[in-house]
């Protein structure tokens, strides 16, 4: 089922890349798609039923408008801190606890948290996500935790999880 | 003319992703400039080339560059922070606080 549904996944992937119905290039995608999932399927999600639950696929939409929101401040935020003459910034390194338990909704929270205002995602060991802040505003960890991590995580347990 | 509006603020955003590049103090800070801007920089040149040739190939392939573009950026970031603070690098005087030294050792 798992080599089925990568297979799948990248033969969609192929065509929407290449853009041609041509009997060469369905037979070339084939081929690619499957020597991807032969080499790959072991990274791949564990529960693949989650590929047809329709309400994760709607958790995914509202993730996405939230993300985009975001990523547009972040900018915005950076923008503003790059042009600004006295250059506003207060970085440092800072851990937040995940509540996330497996392994491919943390690389998307991690991800996420890269994309947006003024957060690079550094580095993940046991339950903790180490984070680099452009401006870190607060001491407490409770506080930040939040402000990082709060926006999303909940978005991507509804997918993911 | 909306593909014209979207290709223009890539431009823009690009080129102050890149001021940040020089004006930025240390390696970590350069990093948050050079990914968060010119990622949505370059997506959004990509959207307004979408935009451009409606969904044809080009159109269609404008879009899927997009999350390439967002995923090989975040990891890529994530790989030269990572690298970065194992080679070494300090960093820089305005910064003022670093969880992660304990967790290396």
């Amino acid at each position: 089922m798992r080599y089925l549904a990568l297979f799948i996944l990248s033969f969609v992937f192929w065509m929407l890349l290449t853009f041609d119905l041509s009997v060469a290039n369905l037979v070339a995608g084939g081929a690619a798609a499957l020597v991807t999932s032969l080499l790959f399927t072991k990274y791949f999600f564990h529960k693949v039923v989650k590929f047809i639950q329709p309400v994760r696929y709607f958790w995914f939409l509202v993730y996405l408008v939230i993300f985009t929101w975001e990523c547009i401040k972040a900018n915005f935020d950076v923008a503003y801190r790059v042009l600004h003459p006295a250059m506003p910034i207060k970085p440092g390194i800072v851990k937040v606890k995940l509540e996330l338990k497996s392994d491919f909704a943390r690389a998307m929270l991690a991800n996420s948290i890269t994309m947006t205002p003024g957060t690079i995602s550094v580095d993940i060991i046991d339950d903790v996500l180490y984070v680099h802040w452009i401006y870190v505003s607060s001491e407490d960890p409770e506080i930040y935790s939040r402000k990082i991590a709060g926006k999303f995580e909940k978005y991507i347990k509804k997918i993911f999880e | 003319m909306v593909s014209t509006i979207f290709i223009s603020v890539g431009v823009l955003f690009n080129l102050f992703g890149c001021i940040g590049l020089i004006r930025l103090p240390d390696v970590y800070n350069r990093l948050q400039s050079a990914t968060k801007c010119v990622t949505l920089g370059t997506c959004s040149i990509l959207v307004g080339v979408a935009f451009h040739f409606g969904l044809i190939d080009a159109g269609v392939k404008a879009l899927i560059a997009i999350p390439l573009l967002f995923f090989s950026a975040t990891v890529a970031a994530h790989a030269l922070v990572r690298g970065a603070y194992h080679a070494g690098i300090k960093m820089g005087d305005k910064s003022v606080k670093d969880d992660y030294k304990d967790a290396v050792k």
